[in-house]
């Protein structure tokens, strides 16, 4: 079976020091997957860089063992919470629609089609009294829950989600988690940048551990144990740290040439 | 005035059409430069598009609007790349980038603007107007190529406002699901800076930036919807274009500029103050509302207590009870009258209706039911929970209580064992 999704030799940067180290996995596909790893450990980047929403310096990403633009309307994008204004004069239903966006309906109204798979993805995540309302007149995590709605409209088979938990409540944990378990449950893959260590067993059936350079990545059985975490937690990355300090300050190429080793 | 009033004059109608149409067409772009947080921005490309003017005039030796437009172009869109630039190559902040941009770009053009004054040119004389705008000056020619120009815009506006939204919201989606963003962004920039360069024309460049700016933030308070909110932007845009044409043919010695912009300041000031519910006349209402239904309901809660011994209460019994204002109890019991809760029996001396007994029985009985919840299912100590209820028994609305009752089972006692009062209706008015 070809892995849904595969990083060979991923490294990126910003402003030239590397966040993402020769980054190289395979997942399967069907699973709840958590990427987890300290504050600033590129989580977001690795999404990110999936997503093509950042070029990496070398490596290549493949999903579903094509190119991105190949693929892209079976893959979900859930940005970070914090990463838009939630005071922009959208309604929470406009937001849900725009999960129904695609290249070639952009200079058109949407379908009703499009508008009755948007209204049942609310529904989906017990909004649905909410749709006329302002985005900023939700809570935290109804906030959450309107990207997951607007992540459903969009029917993928594969979701990246940055940190879907964060800032909501155990009630809309659990209804986060059982949403979750339906897309597993209808075969979809679901890939989660997750915070909190303790629900990681309960949560995810494989992960993706991750600090600058990859950990582990496995089933929660086999790569989710002590030393791997102290791998990622500990302070261990000193000499690391301190090469992608040099690489920044002598303007120093990560690669020798400036290749991108495409298959 | 009389002439422009009537519009006999053909030339006046065509400027003042389109003086209107670059209002509306600043007012609706200026929308997405609002909602992106770029009105720095904005005023920055304003105050670069002089030189551009300038060189153009100095390159062309001529006046034609066309080539003032090319070179307004060039260096609006020169100032964007440098901001740019400075802001992803170096350290410096993006509003630091920005001032330094607006200076340098401003700076420039005046220097250019002098040096063609005092070149002496036959045809200088219009350019200063650019300063701070004479709409009454523009040709024939002018208002054709701006106009078209405006329209240019508009079209394209219209043609891409969901893309355009989507990516003032969240760009990241907007390109995760594979929208061209960056030529987007190009496009968006590119009629920014051609509504501010045909903009100009009327307000000028030093105060470009309250047309492009001010008729969005005053339609932000109006509405949550960034269609309407463009829309509301654009008849702003209108109505300061033609109070611009008419300042201008009215009192020719005066700039239009800031007359234009007075006039937005005003319906920037109205909208704050009057808009439903984010303005502070409404807001300002609601709490007026609020304290009139509290102190209505408190003198209800005395009357409950105090009816326990006597049916007939005076005032005094009340004042003692409960320390209202003496002429706000007054007010209240007025107003109480009206509603048809109490009724007076004597000189300064009330009863309750019946129907005032069913109303004075849900306020007490929502503070019992409050207290109770706190005290039963929060946990807080009987002796914390008086000063909560005391506020949450005016808020509490019907759906609430049914859920309080429910939760609750119907309790008999509060947490000071007095008995909740309830009616066969629960939910009486
Ligand atoms: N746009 C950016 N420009 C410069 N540096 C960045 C940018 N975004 C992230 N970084 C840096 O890259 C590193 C990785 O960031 P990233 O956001 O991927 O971490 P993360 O694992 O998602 O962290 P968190 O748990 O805090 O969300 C951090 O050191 C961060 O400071
Ligand atoms: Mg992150």
């Amino acid at each position: 079976m070809t892995p849904i999704i595969e990083t060979h030799n991923l490294t990126v940067s910003y402003n030239r020091r590397p966040v993402l180290w020769d980054v190289d996995f395979s997942l399967p596909e069907g699973r709840l997957i958590g990427i987890i790893g300290p504050n600033g450990s590129g989580k977001t980047t690795l999404l990110k860089s999936i997503m093509g929403l950042v070029q990496p310096d070398s490596g290549y990403v493949k999903l579903f063992g094509q190119s991105l633009d190949e693929v892209r309307t079976r893959i979900s994008y859930v940005p970070q919470r914090e990463s838009v204004d939630w005071d922009f004069p959208v309604s929470v239903r406009e937001v849900v629609e725009m999960g129904r966006y695609r290249r070639a309906n952009l200079l058109r109204r949407l379908s009703s089609a499009d508008r009755d798979i948007a209204a049942d993805a609310l529904h989906k995540v017990g909004l649905q009294d909410f749709a006329k309302r302002q985005i900023s007149q939700l809570s935290g995590g109804q906030q959450q829950r309107v990207f997951i709605a607007r992540a459903l409209a969009q029917q993928a088979d594969l979701y990246l989600m940055d940190e879907p938990f964060a800032g909501v409540d155990a009630a809309s944990e659990q209804a986060i988690l059982q949403l979750l378990t339906e897309m597993k449950a209808a075969s979809k893959t679901v890939l989660i940048v997750h915070h909190d260590l303790q629900t990681v067993r309960q949560f995810f059936d494989w992960i993706v551990l991750l600090n600058t350079h990859l950990v582990a990545s496995g089933p929660v059985e086999s790569a989710f144990t002590e030393d791997h975490l102290r791998q990622a937690y500990g302070g261990q990355l000193t000499i690391l740290s301190k090469v992608a300090d040099l690489v920044k300050e002598r303007h120093f190429p990560v690669r020798e040439k400036p290749y991108k080793d495409r298959p | 005035m009389s002439s422009f009033f009537s519009f006999s004059d053909p030339n006046v109608q065509m400027v003042t059409l389109g003086v209107m149409l670059l209002g509306a067409g600043a007012a609706i772009v200026g929308c997405f430069t609002f909602v992106r947080k770029r009105a720095l921005v904005g005023d920055a490309i304003a105050h670069a598009v002089l030189p551009g003017i300038c060189l153009s005039f100095m390159i062309t030796g001529q006046k034609h609007p066309l080539w003032l437009l090319a070179g307004a172009v060039v260096t609006g869109w020169l100032s964007l790349l440098f901001m740019d630039y400075i802001t992803h190559r170096t350290k410096l902040k993006a509003d630091a980038a920005i001032g330094a941009v607006l200076s340098l770009f401003f700076g420039l053009g005046i220097l250019l603007l002098t040096a063609i004054q005092h070149s002496g040119s036959a045809q200088q004389a219009g350019l200063d107007k650019f300063l701070f705008g004479k709409a009454a000056s523009l040709t024939q020619q002018d208002v054709i190529v701006f106009g078209l120009t405006t329209l240019l815009v508009l079209l394209v506006v219209f043609t891409f406002f969901k893309s355009f939204k989507l990516l003032a919201f969240d760009r990241d989606f907007a390109h995760a699901i594979g929208l061209p963003v960056r030529l987007l962004e190009f496009v968006l920039s590119t009629i920014t800076v051609l509504s501010v360069a045909t903009g100009i024309q009327a307000v000028g460049v030093v105060l470009m930036a309250a047309l492009l700016i001010t008729p969005a933030a005053a339609a932000r308070f109006w509405t949550d919807s960034m269609q309407r909110m463009t829309g509301l932007a654009a008849g702003f845009g209108i109505v300061a274009g033609f109070f611009g044409a008419f300042v201008s043919y009215t009192a020719p010695s005066m700039p239009t500029g800031p007359w234009i912009v007075l006039l937005l300041s005003a319906i920037a000031v109205i909208s704050v103050l009057l808009a439903p519910r984010r303005g502070i006349l409404a807001r300002w209402l609601l709490q007026a509302e609020n304290s009139r239904k509290m102190l209505a309901e408190n003198i209800l809660k005395s009357f409950f207590s105090l009816s326990a011994k006597k049916e007939a209460i005076s005032e005094a019994d009340i004042l003692e009870a409960r320390p209202f204002s003496v002429t706000g109890l007054g007010r209240g019991l007025r107003r109480l009258q009206r509603r048809g809760l109490v009724q007076q029996s004597a000189p300064r001396t009330w009863q309750l209706t019946e129907t005032g007994q069913i109303e004075s029985r849900r306020v007490v009985r929502l503070h019992r039911l409050w207290e109770l919840y706190l005290s039963h299912k929060l946990g807080l100590p009987a002796d914390h929970v008086h000063n909560s209820a005391e506020a949450m028994e005016h808020l509490l609305t019907p759906e609430v209580e049914q859920h309080l009752l429910e939760e609750l089972e119907y309790p008999v006692l509060d947490p000071h064992d007095s008995a909740i009062p309830y009616d066969i209706k629960t939910d009486a008015p």
